[in-house]
């Protein structure tokens, strides 16, 4: 039996632990807290309890893994990618094979942990903001796997562009609501959803796509995604005899990332990147990538690094990929990289679209267009690095719902 | 005697409910915002509510929504809000104004300068609706060093023990939300919002104002019997939506709103006055 987070007592622990965060009031260092409406707090402290409790308890930890490994499928692989490592002629490329979990994404992990939550605290009707539709897939999955009411709120630019997530939500049996407000993309659906929570808080359990919104949010996603980092920490030293020399992951509110770097964290051999959406060019302002060039704010419940304009309003963010189109980040992530623990960098869409293809090519994989950001970084790092280096790469998922997408921008009707 | 505890006393000891009135700043022109002040005042109105806009307003209802939109558009800045207050100033130095909002254009700017230009410009309180009290601490201490009351929410979801923090960091007056959900919504349940205000006058003897869901002279009335402040703000930005491109329009039909609004309060006030007196 797997625990679900790692507890290791506070008081002794090294402040610079990531295991000790975040603490009491949901802090990691000066990021993240409860930045939220007053009706909100109570039924986060709930959330709170709640999970405080089930996280330690056997059943529930039991029902978890046996439904990671029966429904999601989980061990997911670790694939050696020996003809794209060979190409660069660098590193060897390993990649955690997120795309071939139940619902081609790592977003279940994290579904399936928060809905065993919702029926153990009676809550009947489940909401989710999605961005690319991977997360709001996952939801209605479980939502319908467990008899439970699921509406998911989509932006609207998502909707038209990610039209084949949609039409599952639906065949599942959720209710996908358009988003019109702002920039009707991901930051939106999530304003909407807090909504939705505020005004029907009695019978409804809000499922967080990622790593961010308020306590505890940040802690329990990043403690149901851990299992991604925990299982590629076991498989890499089976398979090779050692840790990697690097991990590598897209971040949009960097749930995949923090579920891959989490169990490493006190591995100081392992060297951390984080990679955000560049868009057009980071140099054009038209980009998701605000640990690159944000500044610290509040928004959706937490503080974290975030893309605004002068006057602190939040600006509109670009980037090929529906889920890595957020203005924001979750504030462990601000807090690593603050600390230096990870190094955030970014990939244009361009080089995201590239590698896209890349790694179809090679290796017969379609990845994710967020994965594929990470792909586009991992291979440039590996040319830096000797053949006897291995970098790991989060594959965080699979890339059928951006055909659509990469054929239009190629001027291809299908 | 800040201006919100003087305007509340006075009141009070006519027996009076106080209207407060929100609309957003730069909505629908920052150009037509302090003459839309001065007509709330003239239509009755006690406070103003003056709302920060932003481009992620989570706790607020469309309509807001649409209002942070319009002010957005033409550029409405937190250092324009706040040369908003210095000019209503120049004509109404009575009037209480709370500035409410959301945290990230107040850190763009500084807390610090922010508390300081806010107490030059003659702010009187500031309500933050994504500070909960536990997150508060720096900000409560710094606007009452500028002599701003600090205004909390409380919630139909606030546990008592909550209630009675939160009134203890409080000053000017607190703001009871009359149901869970966003502003503008509906349902408003007088009796249970009646049993909560008792629960709040446990921790308290600063006044209670009462808000969301309040849009016309009959919700207005029975929510004046019960407390001692009435908000009133998507009914009004409503208005200003719906004539946003006829000035004359849009602030006759607001003052015609808070008119009947005020009197329909006055009338229930002065029924609940004389049945003490009966009794
Ligand atoms: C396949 C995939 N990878 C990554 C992401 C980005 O989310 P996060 O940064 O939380 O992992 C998404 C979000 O929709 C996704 O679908």
């Amino acid at each position: 039996m797997t625990r679900i987070a790692n507890n290791i007592d506070p008081t002794t622990a090294d402040s610079r632990n990531s295991d000790v965060m975040p603490n009491a009031h949901g802090m990691f260092g000066e990021y993240g807290g409860r930045y939220v409406a007053e009706t909100l707090i109570e039924p986060l402290a709930e959330l709170e309890q709640a999970y405080s409790h089930y996280k330690d308890d056997p059943e529930f930890i039991a029902e978890f893994d046996t439904d990671l490994a029966h429904y999601v499928g989980r061990p997911s692989p670790l694939y050696h990618a020996q003809r794209l490592s060979q190409k660069y002629a660098g590193a060897q490329i390993y990649l955690k094979r997120e795309d071939l979990n139940h619902t081609g994404a790592h977003k279940i992990n994290n579904t399936i942990g928060q809905a065993l939550l919702a029926k153990r605290m009676g809550k009947p009707r489940i909401i989710a903001e999605t961005g690319a539709g991977q997360h709001g897939v996952a939801s209605a999955t479980v939502a319908a796997r467990l008899g439970l009411e699921c509406v998911v709120y989509m932006g609207e630019q998502d909707i038209h562009r990610q039209a084949p997530n949609v039409y599952r939500m639906k065949l599942l049996g959720a209710k996908v609501v358009p988003v019109t407000s702002g920039s009707k993309t991901l930051k939106d659906a999530l304003n909407e959803a807090l909504r939705d929570w505020v005004t029907n808080v009695d019978n409804t359990f809000y499922i967080i796509g990622t790593v961010a919104g308020p306590h505890p949010y940040p802690l329990l996603v990043r403690d149901f995604q851990s299992i991604i980092g925990r299982e590629a920490r076991e498989q890499m030293q089976q398979q090779t005899g050692s840790l990697p020399d690097a991990l590598v992951a897209c971040v949009g509110g960097g749930s995949n990332a923090i579920g891959l770097f989490h169990p490493f964290i006190n591995d100081e051999s392992v060297n951390m990147f984080g990679v955000e959406a560049g868009g057009y060019g980071l140099e054009t302002g038209k980009h998701s990538a605000p640990l690159n060039s944000g500044r610290p704010g509040v928004l959706h419940g937490n503080r974290t690094y975030l893309m605004e304009d002068d006057n602190g309003q939040i600006i509109e963010t670009h980037s090929i990929s529906a889920g890595l189109d957020y203005p924001g980040v979750g504030p462990e992530h601000a807090w690593l990289k603050d600390i230096g623990r990870v190094q955030y960098d970014s990939v244009t869409d361009d080089e995201a679209l590239a590698a896209f293809h890349e790694l179809t090519r090679v290796e017969g994989i379609i990845p994710a267009l967020e994965s594929s950001h990470a792909i586009a970084y991992a291979t440039k790092l590996a040319s830096t690095m000797s053949s006897d280096k291995k970098i790991l790469v989060n594959l965080s998922g699979r890339g059928d719902k951006d055909i659509n997408t990469v054929a239009e921008i190629e001027g291809i009707t299908i | 005697m800040s201006r919100l505890q003087a305007t509340f006393e006075n009141l009070a000891k006519d027996g009076r409910t106080a209207l407060i009135a929100y609309v957003t700043a730069g909505d629908p022109h920052p150009d037509l915002t302090v003459q839309i002040l001065h007509t709330l005042v003239e239509a009755g109105c006690d406070v103003i509510e003056l709302g920060i806009p932003f481009s992620d307003p989570m706790a607020d209802g469309p309509v807001i929504q649409s209002a942070c939109e319009r002010a957005l558009a033409h550029g409405t800045s937190l250092k324009q809000v706040l040369n908003m207050v210095e000019e209503f100033r120049e004509q109404d130095t009575q009037t209480p104004i709370v500035l409410m909002g959301y945290q990230n254009p107040i850190e763009v700017m500084g807390m610090k300068k922010f508390a300081k230009q806010a107490q030059q410009k003659q702010v009187d309180g500031i309500l933050t609706v994504d500070m909960p009290i536990e997150q508060a601490e720096e900000a409560v201490n710094e606007y009452k060093k500028h002599e701003l009351d600090n205004i909390f929410l409380i919630a139909p979801t606030t546990s008592s023990e909550r209630i009675k923090h939160i009134c203890d960091h409080s000053s000017g007056f607190v703001y009871y939300v009359s149901l869970k959900g966003v502003t503008g919504a509906g349902n408003l349940d007088t009796v249970e919002v009646a049993k909560n205000i008792e629960e709040i006058k446990k921790s308290t003897t600063l006044p209670v104002g009462v808000g969301f869901g309040i849009k016309d002279p009959e919700s207005a009335s029975k929510v004046a019997a019960i407390a001692d402040a009435v908000v009133v703000g998507s009914a009004i930005i409503n208005e200003i939506e719906a004539h946003a491109s006829d000035n004359d329009k849009m602030l006759g039909n607001i003052k015609a709103l808070m008119s009947s609004i005020r009197l329909a309060m006055d009338n229930s006030s002065t029924n609940q006055q004389q049945n003490k007196e009966v009794a």
